[in-house]
């Protein structure tokens, strides 16, 4: 069973911002524009945040491209009064947009705050219609939506590997962030297997995870030579 | 002969506590109008909400909760005003608690409803409520809350009723109007001494039974909150320390209801100074309780310096929410304590004016709570503020007033005042009182020794 996790190498972060965009189209994040910007509602499951220590002029920065941590115990899902969100088998924390009631009560529960509301009904003006991905349901009014690392790629894959009766390898299922990413900083695939690169990575003297004191388990690694 | 001549001939209790019944004022109707028109605006914004979806609020990331579950929490807070301090007085064998009891049990029932509609209110898709119960998960305090609230409200029926029955039947033996209402509420009680028994017995069992009922709610509206891992959330004092906080509130709404139905239905001889005095003193018990669990809270999260939580504190200390927090400490602890430790102001107005601060204390109490936390998260401080829109404040208006007009409706139906219990209280307690009194003192030496 594959347990799909993500490393982040900030040393390779150039904060180009591509993973986002990438995201964006990949996944059919509605178009927030200036009001919802200057509302603070705007959608974005990838999210590139820069983080500034110290006071000028002594000041170290560095870019932290966040999307779900995808935890192994995520807080979120517990609270759930529907299982509108959960984790399923290979980890992955899935929201089921057509169930959640939009209490907010997960965006509450999650301490990396990367769960989103739709405040507005979706925006999808006519121009994007063109590019919407037919994999990837478009969300209704009022209700979460996150990160998914890209799990209908991996339905895609897995369907692929079946009809060639072969099993999953690592180059049939990336997530579109890490497709995008023109320094090659963020790899994804099975924790689990140790022919991954992810797996090697995730153990890298470097390797570290998001307020890993909270005890929540994310799957997403980031590499840093400063902590 | 009309309603109003068979009350006016009845003994003074029944005459006094049924003229509500059958005698409206002028006064009545127009305040019940604006109550009404305030209701009714609430609900016109409620609608502009349900066509324009949650992005009518002031709510953002990651201000993902704001009014609606302030009010939740405030309305929820008030509604331990009657059978909690009801059923505490019942079994305590408190005597000034008979002229008091229906009040308070009123407001509960009445409020409760108006608590728990709130985080519908707040919803994103309120068409998918029922999924609570087509999809449960047992793990969400949401759904503990569902369940806890569905109980209390149940049960604080039940509790206002069962003690209401003699009194319905009275009023159905006189032959009131709308005498269907009353026959059917009555439902065949006939005040026997058997029938008595049987119904004070009921009414014990009953008083025990919800106390811990309503203690369970508040606790459970307290772990919503304190279950996640959110600086100044996270923490094992909310359960404890927002039942103290609904008893205050709800204290004080009961003081702030008994002064206005003592003005608007001349009920000073039955709402006298030593009922006031007597809530006083538990609304300075309660502030004190009060200061010290906010202060328990405060200085741990102060001490520990963990960075996240002293983001949160010091934004209410010193930071963008100052004012409101320092508004919430003058209103629930220096003026209910001012006022409340003096027997000098300890009396109607002073318990009055004192009853209004630790209401606005204690809706700020649950802002304070639930703004700062919200706009603090673990991960990058936010530079977002959050203002309510016009949506959410008319509907916090409408809910109010919502509140305050069924309240009013309420009492033009039922005694607001126990007839049966101060009947009682005349007849029999004066004389029981003083057999309890004498059954504490020491013993008879001489007659045990032999």
């Amino acid at each position: 069973m594959a347990r799909w996790g993500m490393v982040i190498d900030l040393d390779k972060c150039n904060g180009c911002q591509a993973c986002e965009v990438a995201c964006r189209s990949e996944n059919n994040i509605a178009v927030g524009g200036p009001q919802a910007a200057s509302e603070h509602r705007t959608i974005s499951w990838m999210q590139v945040r820069a983080e500034v220590e110290g006071e000028w002029p002594d000041i170290r920065s560095r870019f932290v491209p966040q999307p779900c941590m995808h935890c192994d115990r995520p807080p979120c899902t517990l609270v759930c009064p529907v299982q509108a969100t959960s984790i399923d088998r290979e980890g992955i924390v899935n929201q089921i947009y057509a169930r959640c009631i939009g209490c907010r009560y997960c965006a509450n529960a999650c301490p990396y705050t990367v769960k989103f509301f739709n405040w507005h009904k979706p925006d999808h003006p006519a121009s994007t219609e063109p590019g919407l991905n037919p994999d990837v349901s478009v969300r209704p009014v009022g209700v979460i939506e996150k990160c998914t690392f890209c799990s209908h790629r991996l339905q895609k894959a897995r369907e692929m590997a079946r009809v060639e009766t072969r099993p999953l390898r690592e180059q049939d299922f990336t997530t579109a962030c890490a497709d995008s990413c023109p320094t090659g900083a963020i790899v994804f695939g099975n924790l689990d297997d140790p022919t991954h690169r992810v797996a090697e990575l995730s153990r890298d003297p470097r390797a570290f995870r998001l307020q890993e004191g909270l005890g929540t388990e994310p799957k997403v690694y980031y590499l840093s030579r400063r902590d | 002969m009309t309603d109003l001549e068979i009350v006016s001939t009845l003994p003074q209790d029944e005459r006094v506590l049924l003229m509500p019944l059958v005698r409206t004022t002028k006064v009545f109707w127009r305040w019940a109008a604006v109550m009404a028109a305030v209701a009714l605006w609430g609900a016109v914004a409620y609608v502009y909400q349900l066509r324009n979806g949650l992005g009518a609020t002031g709510l953002n990331t990651p201000e993902y909760w704001g009014i609606y579950i302030i009010c939740f929490v405030f309305f929820i807070g008030i509604s331990h005003a009657g059978t909690l301090i009801s059923a505490i007085l019942r079994v305590a064998n408190a005597e000034w608690r008979r002229s008091i009891t229906r009040s308070a049990e009123f407001i509960t029932v009445l409020v409760i409803s108006f608590g728990a509609v709130q985080p519908i209110l707040d919803l994103g898709r309120p068409d998918r409520v029922l999924n609570i119960f087509l999809h449960s998960q047992p793990f969400s305090p949401l759904l503990w809350d569902v369940l806890s609230i569905t109980l209390y409200f149940t049960a604080s029926s039940i509790y206002l009723y069962v003690p209401m029955i003699p009194d319905l039947a009275r009023i159905r033996d006189l032959g009131l109007r709308p005498r269907a209402l009353y026959s059917f509420v009555a439902i065949g009680y006939h005040d026997t001494p058997a029938a008595r028994q049987t119904l004070e017995r009921i009414i014990g069992i009953l008083a025990v039974a919800v106390i811990p009922v309503a203690v369970s709610v508040h606790t459970v509206i307290g772990w919503i909150f304190a279950l996640t891992l959110k600086p100044m959330w996270h923490s094992a004092i909310f359960g404890p320390y927002f039942v103290v906080g609904a008893i205050f509130s709800g204290i004080a709404a009961l003081i702030i209801a008994m002064a206005i139905l003592r003005r608007v239905y001349h009920l000073e001889a039955y709402f006298k100074d030593v009922h006031f005095n007597n809530m006083g003193l538990l609304l300075l018990v309660t502030t004190v309780l009060w200061f010290y669990f906010t202060f328990a809270e405060h200085l741990t999260v102060w001490y520990g310096g963990e960075e996240s939580e002293l983001a949160t504190l010091y934004a209410k200390l010193t930071g963008a929410f100052a004012i409101p927090f320092w508004t919430m400490v003058a209103c629930c602890f220096f003026i209910p304590f001012a006022l409340m430790a003096r027997r000098k102001t300890r009396n109607v107005t002073g318990c009055v004016v004192a009853s209004v601060a630790v209401v606005i204390g204690m809706w700020l109490e649950r802002f304070n709570i639930v703004v700062p936390t919200s706009l603090h998260p673990r991960l990058q401080a936010a530079t977002v503020h959050y203002t309510p829109s016009w949506v959410e404040l008319s509907i916090m208006a409408g809910t109010l007033a919502g509140f305050v007009l069924i309240y009013m409706i309420a009492t033009k139906f039922f005694p607001i005042v126990s007839i049966w219990e101060i009947q009682e209280g005349r007849e029999l307690s004066v004389h029981e009182v003083s057999e309890r009194v004498a059954s504490y003192l020491p013993d008879d030496l001489a007659a045990v020794e032999r």
